[in-house]
């Protein structure tokens, strides 16, 4: 994704264990910042999780054999991000970004390691509107003009980490052109010129912030599945989690909500699950019909896939990955719907790489600061009024595979209720796809559907009763 | 290039410490001590401090040993002479006849690229009207059987590597018993499969490491007969004591254990050997069937929890029948409407029925009075278990659909099985057979 200069400060590597490579760096680091390790002519992608002296720990996000101890690497100075602009939508991206669809043009069957692509398309032309004028003073996030992206205007914005007020020095006219032109430039405090490309990056790992204010959500995101919308709604801008041992169907009903739930973008996150589930989605996408617009669903869905058998490490990346775009979009006044299947997994690749570091394990090996790190990811769902005053929303829906997880990330889930009514309905084979129905046919009140009222964000619950007098 | 190391610092449990400079992680190193040597693989590197996993295990290997780094990794010769082989955990030939003369591939290559794969299409018929009817095994599809140890599941892996319509079998034992490893043998031989399958087998007596390996070995072959467009179907038997493997070596090597002593990556590792499964636009592709031993009857102990998440689906083993609550194939709907038109109503029907001869055998049990539907339930219920779950019984997909119809017809009327009348029409039995008047 990045230039390699000359110039680039290299460390050596001093170790390596599975995906975790020991690095004696000469001058400065970073913390989460990416290196390349360099395998003769491959460069494998990695990003520094520990400090310690003049050594770093990377992780790789590729199959590490064959590395040597005195393997040079590269270190990129920047921090995990992706490429947000136009051209987002109906691409299926790995953990990292890269576009699957072309990496398999140029790979073939495999993942070859080692081989990275532009998230957005270089070629692709736009056709840019100007929205500001010559002297119009704008800060981070608003937008200089637009551009057509299939269903929705896209809007072209400052850059979110640019700090102050910037007077619009050139703006260029209506035109046709790909995400690297400079189509504005503007005047920072200091006085100095910036280009205002397309497109801009963003580190994953960090909330985007440039709106007014965050607002309590209040309002219902249908997802025409009644016995959810009836008694279990979820407001836009709120968080859910679906918990459920293997076979009972969060899948489906993560596949079922994406494609009629009442929100402008979906972006679906299978991150370490079966690549032939994802494979449905890829193929069925297309086909479908957006009930609501008479398009391919695929026009509003983004889907990044780092199943199972991919490195560990993009599966820790891919969920934030999702988010981030989620966010983008919702800096657009957009309302989007984040489906992370599933969190456990994503759990999971946290203590894979906790214990490849030798932290003090926490409770079954989970690292202590697991509750954190996802009550931080659940945090950046939300309802945002923007600075043009107009409202977009993130909601996130995770799923979670019990007997692993469920007193990590979901204390206070009573695995136990659900577990065994879900078998003796799929026993019963009456309806195994969608749980919450079988459930109730069975006579069985539980909220499968469960909103995590205490835990994640207790102003982002839309409860069942605020909905009913609604 | 391949300088040669003498002196190994530290051995621990199967693995050795020596210093020694550029080698690659993951390289294969050999190891020669007396008249005897063993392959090692490179698990860990520090500084100069190399760490080896001794495929022969420690035993015996003194601290002046020589080691030579052979500067790749590990790689299993390929060709069509394969078939009919039988090797062991290092690749090496158990069958008494000499090495395999062939282009080496790598073993654990990259994994498939989603955008690739495509909506799994073409059942397997094995011939077990168990899986063909009730939980249809779909090319591409990776499915565990959950079994507790003592349960037939070698027979049933070798009844299927005799009658599943494929190719090529490739069969993976971990841990085998001698006896089983030889039951295997004898029975491809007698039946006249071997010419058809290929044997990478570990035996419980065989040191722990090379256990590690025989699934990758398995799967680089059975993916390269993929790519020349054969159908292939991986039998691996036994998963838990890969695991168990997996368990041994982390613990050595003092890495922190996660759930029960198993190593935190068990799920990736566990994935990244199932998820080969795959079937190729434009060419072959690969099954996995994969016996899992539950330790207690635990569905819970992390091998099989990890695996069920992991796998589509599951077959439980259970008083020698695939039960089939529980029991499931996730990818059967997009193959059983393609069969016949009653296949999946019928398979429906069944199951219910079944599930009210078992309420109906509790009712029974704490002697409530038996109705006459209850009496036809029962009856139902054991000719299900003696025509069909008896995993004795081989049938056609076809002739396992009538053996269905004719269960039905000999317990019920027509108007009383609940199954659509144009299909009744077209399938039911005009005679019961001889069991209705021996058993009134």
């Amino acid at each position: 994704m990045n230039d390699a200069s000359s110039h680039t400060p290299k460390g050596t590597i001093d170790g390596v264990n599975g995906n975790l490579i020991r690095v004696t760096f000469p001058e400065s680091v970073m913390q989460n910042e990416v290196g390349y390790a360099l395998l003769g002519d491959l460069r494998l992608k990695a990003e520094i999780v520990r400090v310690r002296g003049r050594q770093c720990w990377l992780q790789v996000f590729e199959d590490t054999a064959g590395l040597k101890v005195g393997d040079p690497v590269e270190f990129s100075t920047e921090l995990l991000s992706v490429e947000l602009g136009p051209g987002l939508l109906k691409s299926v991206y790995d953990g990292l970004q890269n576009p699957l669809p072309e990496l398999a043009e140029q790979c073939g069957f495999f993942l070859e390691r080692g081989q990275y692509i532009d998230g957005l398309n270089r070629e692709t032309k736009w056709d840019f509107t100007p929205s500001v004028k010559v002297g119009d003073v704008l800060s981070a996030g608003e937008s200089v003009g637009s551009v057509p992206e299939g269903l929705f205007t896209h809007r072209i914005m400052i850059p979110f980490d640019w700090r102050g007020s910037f007077t619009v020095k050139e703006i260029s006219e209506a035109l046709t052109c790909t995400v690297d032109t400079v189509i504005a430039k503007v005047e920072d405090g200091a006085g100095e010129l910036r280009p205002v490309k397309l497109f801009q990056t963003w580190p994953v790992k960090k909330a985007i912030k440039a709106y007014d204010e965050r607002l309590r959500p209040t309002e219902n995101m249908t997802t025409q599945v009644r016995i959810l919308d009836t008694f279990f709604p979820v407001a836009k801008g709120g968080t859910y989690c679906i918990p459920g041992p293997f076979g009972a169907g969060k899948t489906v009903l993560q596949q079922i909500t994406s494609r009629r739930a009442d929100v402008d973008i979906v972006i679906v996150a299978a991150c370490g699950e079966r690549a032939g589930e994802v494979v449905e989605t890829l193929r069925e996408f297309p086909e479908l019909e957006d009930p609501r617009t008479g398009k391919s669903l695929m026009e509003r869905t983004l889907i990044i896939c780092n199943t199972s058998s991919m490195p560990v490490a993009s599966r820790e990346a891919s969920v934030y990955t999702g988010v981030t775009i989620a966010e983008y979009y919702r800096q657009m006044g957009l309302n989007v719907l984040m489906l992370a299947d599933s969190t456990s997994r994503w759990a999971q690749a946290l203590r894979e790489l906790s214990g490849r570091l030798e932290e003090i394990p926490g409770e079954e090996a989970f690292p202590a600061y697991l509750e954190t790190v996802i009550a931080n990811f659940y945090e950046r769902a939300g309802l945002v009024r923007l600075k043009d005053g107009s409202i977009g929303s993130v909601t996130i829906g995770g799923t979670v595979s019990p007997v692993v997880t469920s007193r990590n990330p979901l204390p206070k889930v009573p695995s136990k209720w659900w577990e065994p009514s879900t078998v003796s309905a799929a026993n019963a084979r009456i309806n195994v796809v969608i749980p919450p129905s079988t459930l109730w046919r069975a006579g069985v009140n539980i909220p499968v559907w469960w909103i995590p009222k205490n835990w994640i964000r207790p102003d982002a619950v839309c409860g069942p009763v605020a909905m009913w007098n609604k | 290039m391949h300088t040669l190391y003498h002196g190994i610092e530290n051995i621990v449990g199967n693995v050795l410490m020596l210093r020694a400079t550029d080698v690659g992680y993951g390289d294969l190193a050999e190891v020669t001590f007396g008249e005897d040597s063993s392959l090692a693989q490179v698990i860990q590197l520090d500084g100069d401090q190399v760490y080896l996993q001794i495929f022969s295990g420690s035993r015996g290997v003194p601290t002046d040993a020589t080691v030579r780094f052979l500067g790749h990794g590990l790689q299993v010769p390929f060709s069509e002479d394969l078939l009919g082989r039988i090797f062991d955990g290092s690749g090496r030939p158990r069958d008494g006849r000499p090495e395999l003369d062939a282009t080496p591939v790598g073993v654990a290559g990259p994994s498939v690229n989603p955008d690739q794969r495509i909506i799994p299409r073409k059942m397997v018929r094995t011939g077990i009207p168990m899986i063909d009817v009730f939980n249809t095994l779909v090319q591409s599809q990776k499915l565990p059987i959950f079994s507790v140890a003592g349960e037939p599941y070698n027979p049933l892996l070798a009844r299927i590597a005799l009658q599943a319509e494929v190719d090529v079998i490739v069969l993976g034992g971990m841990g085998l018993k001698y006896d089983d490893y030889l039951f295997f043998r004898e029975t491809l031989e007698e039946a006249g499969s071997l010419s058809r399958t290929v044997m990478y087998v570990h035996t419980a007596a065989d040191p722990t490491v090379e256990c590690l390996f025989v699934p990758d070995l398995c799967l680089a072959v059975a993916e390269k007969f993929a790519l020349e467009n054969k159908e292939v179907l991986v039998l691996l038997t036994d998963m838990t004591n890969y695991a168990d493997a997996m368990k041994e070596i982390a613990i050595t090597m003092e890495k922190i254990p996660s759930n029960r002593g198993y190593p935190g990556d068990l799920y990736s590792q566990l994935a990244a050997r199932y998820e080969k499964a795959v079937d190729f636009e434009s060419a072959g592709s690969i099954t996995i069937l994969a016996a899992t031993t539950m330790p207690g009857d635990d569905v819970t102990h992390p091998v099989p929890d990890n695996t069920g998440y992991i796998t589509e689906g599951q077959f439980y083993l259970r008083n020698g029948r695939i039960e089939p609550f529980g029991s499931l194939s996730r990818l059967k709907q997009f193959v059983n409407d393609k069969t016949r038109a009653d296949h999946r109503k019928i398979m429906d029907r069944m199951i219910q029925l079944y599930a009210g001869f078992r309420s109906t055998e509790e009712k029974r049990s704490m002697g409530f009075r038996m109705t006459e539907y209850d009496r036809k339930l029962v009856k139902f219920g054991d000719l299900f278990e003696k025509r069909l779950m008896d995993l004795r019984v081989t049938l056609h997909l076809e002739d396992a659909l009538d053996a269905c119809w004719q269960i039905l017809a000999d317990c019920f009327e027509a108007d009383e099985c609940g199954m659509p009348s144009e299909l009744i029409k077209e399938f039911w039995p005009t005679e019961r057979s001889e069991v209705r008047s021996k058993n009134p």
